[in-house]
């Protein structure tokens, strides 16, 4: 049966395994450029004390391939399960071979447990593979990354660690379930995508922040959470804030809320907000000829932070990274297990 | 002797159809069996069921002593070629055997080598590429090569044409001599199992309407035909299976046990064919949901 | 060694025509005491019959007398039909032959001549009976 097993999956495997291959190579070659590359930049901007720019600079340089190894990374799941998932029982079934095979001397149980076990190893290893390899490469990129592709943000997130190892596993199982459940093969890998998909976003922005209780926090306004702010010559500051917390660099920001002394929230839900201060005169009234206007800007904020207003917000930390890999890919571990159940129970008592 | 396949009140239900119910029967051991009737009579159902790879709706199988399917040594002991003899396109013939070794344990390595030669197969083709007789030909020799007691085939032979019918049809019996099977094969021709076979099922509308020996058959059933007279005025051993009447004439066919010993009748003999004829024609004047006991005669030998 | 073959139109029943065609071959002396019938398997491979069926008419010739089973190494000729007449076919044969050739020199066809043949035959043998 694992002979079989093989033989039926050897082709796929081989197209997956070369792709693989040739990822794995364009990241050996291009990576310890990439981390020199790094190495010398921060030592430069260390020796000047602010990193930012480096940062920026960066990371700019690199954020196509970076985009791109990391949607290899994401779709990687998808496409084992489409294309070994949903096939795995529909090819049978539409050939009629399984007629043959189960009158083997073998279980039908036992038949799919060899099929599912090797296959999803396969896809699971794939991804697993794939995941490490972008995530060694990136690393100095993540390291740099600005906010909303840090490691922790959830287009990020799913190509990193060991999440991707529990995706595949999932998309692998799901595909053979609703092969199973649809018994032809095109439409069950249609149906795979739409509702892998729809779970793949499910997952960040409903079911994930959740799994641990956020961070709540109110800080004072600083560059690092400011990341546009208007002063007008006449009317209000206008404020922009960053999805950034201070002092939390990489952090998952879930919201970001201006507040007004009293403690209100005075944004519109985007973290844009007019402020009611007075521009004619005091801290941020423009003064012709008085210092730059960086230090205009720095004295308006300090005043403002003065009068109280303050940034709410509620974040994972970085430092959660690996505690949420383990969590998620558990909780796709546990539903891969319980498809397992479904199908292997399915293929014993309903299928024909 | 212990019959190699039983079954009573067998039903199976797809749905809300019945594709085969009050099915209960006995096929003897050392037995080819033909299963005759029209597409869609339950057949395939029947099989598939015998096989394991249908599980009842109502009613119970018992094959060889075990319930089909129903583990490693029951499903070692039955051998099945479905319909249409699937094989895996991308696989070659030496692959197909390798499979069937690994699978298997009682695996006849030397049988199924030695019949691919014989079969001219080459084994390095792949089995998307056999022609239909061909691939018949090695999904027998699967069947054949894990050595059950008992094999199953749904309509081995229609989609052949008649000289690989005949080789598919010799190969078979050849290895019931050597290898002491039973068989049990469905066609829905009569004349593709006529030789072949010595004990006969027809199902016709999901229900068995008579299974028995076909030696047996034939001397039991007669056609009778005289001067007119009404159906109901036979002796009570005579079961009127179809009857025929004329202004002046009736032509009836009856199973009796017994010689027919009124005069008036002048008794002929049926072919098979016109026998299974005989109770297809009866199903289709009765209503098809009146349960219709099968009639079962047992084989005595 | 006799080679059997079925005529499927005839209506007879498959294991007489293998019992017909193995007297057949005795009478003619195409088989002669001492000699092997094919075994079960040879001729079910061959016709692509019911193994019982082959048994069957072994049985009956069996039961006639005209061959015996040696277990494990197959069915034997143990009587010829043929003895004391064979030597007496020629004669008759050509005798048959005279009789063919005036039949038709009177004018009698084909299927005349084989009605002519068979009611003679036929009233001959109800005479023999009375």
């Amino acid at each position: 049966m694992i002979w079989l097993t093989w033989r039926q999956l050897r082709g796929g495997a081989a197209m997956v395994s070369g792709a693989l291959v040739v990822l794995a190579a364009a990241l050996a070659l291009t990576g310890p450029g990439l981390a020199a590359g790094y190495a010398e930049g921060i030592t430069g901007c260390l020796r000047d004390g602010d990193c930012t720019r480096f940062f920026d600079r960066f990371f700019d340089e690199y954020q196509t391939p970076f985009l791109g190894v990391t949607v290899i990374v994401l779709v990687l799941p998808a496409v084992t399960g489409l294309f070994w998932g949903a096939p795995l029982i529909t090819h049978e079934l539409e050939a009629g071979t399984h007629l043959l095979v189960w009158n083997q001397t073998i279980t039908r149980t036992r038949w799919l447990a060899v099929k599912l076990g090797i296959t999803g190893l396969a896809a699971m290893a794939a991804a697993g593979i794939a995941s490490l390899a972008v995530t060694w490469w990136s690393g100095p990129l993540d390291r740099s990354a600005e906010p909303g592709f840090t490691m922790m943000d959830p287009l990020v997130f799913g190509a990193r660690g060991i999440a991707p190892v529990g995706y595949a596993a999932f998309a692998f199982i799901l595909g053979v379930t609703v092969g199973i459940l649809v018994r032809r093969t095109l439409p069950a890998m249609a149906l795979t995508l739409v509702v892998f998909a729809a779970i793949q976003i499910a997952m960040p922005s409903l079911v994930r922040p959740h799994l641990m209780p956020p961070v709540r926090s109110v800080v004072e306004l600083g560059p690092v959470n400011i990341d546009q702010f208007l002063v007008p010559d006449d009317g209000s500051p206008r404020m922009l804030l960053e999805s950034a917390v201070p002092g939390q660099t990489g952090a998952w920001v879930l919201s970001s809320r201006l507040l007004d002394p009293a403690g209100r929230p005075i944004d519109d839900g985007t973290g844009e907000a007019a402020l009611p201060i007075s521009v004619a005169s005091g801290a941020c009234a423009r003064q012709e000829g008085a210092g730059s206007p960086k230090g205009h800007m720095e004295t308006c904020v300090a005043e403002i932070n003065r009068l109280g207003y303050r940034q709410a917000a509620t974040y994972h930390p970085f430092e959660r990274f690996w505690a949420f890999q383990w969590i998620e890919t558990g909780v796709y571990a546990l539903l891969t297990l319980a498809l397992t159940g479904l199908c292997l129970r399915w293929v014993r008592r309903r299928l024909s | 002797m212990t019959p190699i396949l039983q079954s009573q009140e067998l039903g199976k239900k797809y749905g809300r159809r019945w594709a085969l119910r009050d099915c209960t029967l006995e096929i003897p051991a050392g037995r080819v069996v033909g299963l005759v009737g029209p597409n869609g009579a339950g057949k395939s159902t029947f099989l598939k069921l015998a096989a394991g790879q249908l599980a009842p709706t109502s009613g119970g199988i018992t094959v060889l002593g075990g319930r089909p399917a129903d583990g490693p040594a029951q499903l070692a002991k039955i051998g099945f070629v479905a319909q249409d003899t699937p094989v895996y396109p991308r696989l070659t013939v030496a692959d197909h055997l390798r499979l069937g070794a690994g699978l298997n344990p009682g695996w006849d390595a030397g049988l199924a080598r030695q019949r691919i030669e014989r079969l001219g197969l080459d084994p390095a083709q792949r089995a998307g590429g056999l022609s239909g007789g061909q691939r018949a030909q090695l999904a027998l020799t699967m069947g054949l090569a894990k050595r059950p007691r008992l094999l199953l085939l749904d309509e081995p032979v229609a989609s052949l044409d008649p000289l690989a019918r005949r080789e598919f049809l010799q190969g078979l019996m050849e290895a019931v001599v050597e290898y002491e099977l039973s068989v049990v094969l469905s066609s829905h021709l009569l004349s593709d199992l006529e030789r072949a076979c010595d004990h006969l099922i027809v199902l016709t509308g999901s229900r068995v309407r008579v299974a028995g020996e076909v030696e047996r058959l034939l001397a039991t059933h007669h056609r009778l035909s005289g001067p007119r007279r009404e159906p109901g005025r036979l002796p009570a051993d005579q079961h009127v299976i179809t009857a025929r009447h004329a202004d002046r004439q009736s032509t009836v066919i009856v199973r009796a046990d017994g010689p027919i010993l009124d005069p008036s009748w002048s008794v002929s003999h049926l072919t098979l064919e016109d026998l299974v004829l005989a109770y297809m024609d009866r199903q289709a004047d009765q209503h098809t949901d009146e349960p219709a006991r099968a009639i079962t005669l047992e084989g005595r030998r | 060694m006799i080679e059997f073959h079925l005529d499927a139109r005839s209506g007879v029943s498959p294991y007489l025509q293998l019992v017909h065609q193995v007297r057949h071959a005795l009478r003619l002396g195409l088989l002669r005491e001492g000699d092997r019938l094919p075994t079960v398997k040879d001729v079910v491979a061959r016709l692509a019959i019911n193994p019982n069926t082959v048994l069957k008419a072994y049985r009956e010739l069996e039961h006639e007398g005209l061959v015996a089973a040696r277990p494990g190494v197959g069915t034997f000729v143990t009587r010829t039909l043929a003895n004391a007449s064979l030597a007496a076919h020629e004669p008759l044969r050509r005798e048959l032959r005279r009789w063919l050739a005036k039949a038709r020199l009177a004018g009698l066809d084909d299927e005349s001549i084989e009605a002519l043949f068979s009611t003679t035959f036929r009233s001959a043998a109800e005479e023999d009976i009375a």
